[in-house]
């Protein structure tokens, strides 16, 4: 990839755009990012996509600003990584500085809430959609590790309220564990 | 000036310990700006939640915005929002770094395939959080009070983008504006 100037603008235009519509948390900008970075400018491939979620999501601060970093990174060194930060702070602060003048309106507005209540379910859909294709991704590697570990940190998370970052802690380290047996186990076979 | 330093620190705490996303950060975000600085009162701080889960944006950036210009005015509001981001300025670089220097190791492959299903559920569960709001508005889940509309909604969006394609973000405008259309009818 080219690291001219219309790079850096694609970067900063996709990243205000997509920071613009993540309502409802965090792990929204996530199906966004994919559908952007991944499948339709082809910049990063999909594995790496899940790589820089867990990185995003293991650092301290917002998911979408760390998210965005990462990418921005990847795609124009450092001066992306700054690049892309800013195309994802900007919307909300833009919003945020002009509806906090008049917030109360805002907040008791009978036609934002109907907007908000419509967008949720959107939202639900959106990420059942890139929760269906990413299963489908892990499920189809036929690996009864990545299996086992996916219900279980989804057991850990939904129903326990376990702190995030204990459960990727516990994973990295089963990751780890299962790789260095891994190797002893084809030693093993090499000596018979 | 002192005022502006204050806020740059405490937004720096609050982007450094905020770790896990969304509303881990909200009893830090509370402790910093209602009870330590008395920045904002409990009422406009539950009005300040309200509003960040109507708005765009992660729920530090969108606290800085509002803190920062409430006090201090756009100054206000840029320095508080840099300093929510310099910690992950810093830690994200590292860890970027570790990422694509040791990513072909072996025993880094291994942390990295346990970590990708783990991203799945976590998405997962951070959706499966969002329907329950959607489709029982956060109380309990029952066959009578769930809301048919956004039942409904939801699956017909589910079936456009799996079979369609379609942009997630038009999606979202689309389902946005349905439930304007609802609401006038």
């Amino acid at each position: 990839m080219k690291r001219d100037f219309k790079l850096y603008w694609k970067l900063f235009a996709s990243t205000f755009y997509l920071s613009a519509f993540t309502f409802g948390g965090g792990f929204v900008i996530v199906p966004l990012m994919r559908k952007k970075f991944v499948e339709e400018l082809h910049w990063i491939e999909e594995k790496e996509m899940l790589d820089m979620t867990a990185i995003a999501q293991s650092s301290p601060g917002a998911i979408a600003v760390n998210a965005s970093i990462i990418i921005g990174y990847r795609v124009g060194g450092i001066l992306g990584a700054f690049v892309s930060v800013l195309g994802t702070i900007l919307p909300p602060f833009i919003i945020l500085s002009v509806i906090s003048h008049f917030y109360t309106q805002f907040r008791d507005s009978a036609i934002v809430a109907a907007l908000m209540h419509g967008m949720r379910a959107g939202i639900v859909a959106v990420i059942a959609d890139v929760v269906v294709s990413l299963a489908e991704g892990i499920v189809k590697e036929r690996k009864v590790s990545s299996v086992l570990i996916m219900a279980g940190a989804f057991i850990a998370t939904y129903f326990f309220h376990i702190n995030i970052v204990f459960i990727i802690l516990a994973a990295a380290l089963i990751g780890l564990i299962l790789s260095i047996t891994a190797k002893q186990e084809r030693k093993d076979g090499e000596k018979q | 000036m002192t005022l502006l330093l204050k806020l740059f620190w405490a937004f720096i705490q609050i982007g450094l310990f905020s770790i896990g996303g969304g509303y881990a950060a909200l009893p830090l975000i509370q402790e910093q700006i209602v009870e330590k600085n008395g920045w904002l009162s409990m009422s406009e701080f539950v009005d300040l939640v309200t509003i960040a889960e109507m708005t765009p944006g992660p729920i530090a950036i969108n606290s800085a915005t509002f803190v920062g210009t409430s006090i201090a005015g756009v100054p206000g509001a840029a320095v508080a929002t840099f300093g929510v981001i310099v910690p992950s300025l810093i830690i994200v670089f590292t860890l970027a770094y570790v990422y694509y220097r040791f990513q072909d190791l072996k025993q880094m492959q291994g942390i990295l395939g346990a970590l990708r299903p783990v991203v799945v559920a976590l998405i997962a569960s951070a959706g499966l959080s969002i329907l329950k709001l959607a489709f029982w508005n956060g109380g309990a889940v029952s066959l009578e009070k769930t809301n048919v509309t956004s039942v409904i909604i939801a699956i017909s969006a589910f079936f456009v983008l799996r079979k369609f394609k379609t942009s997630p973000i038009i999606v979202m405008i689309a389902t946005g504006l349905i439930g304007i259309l609802l609401y006038l009818l």
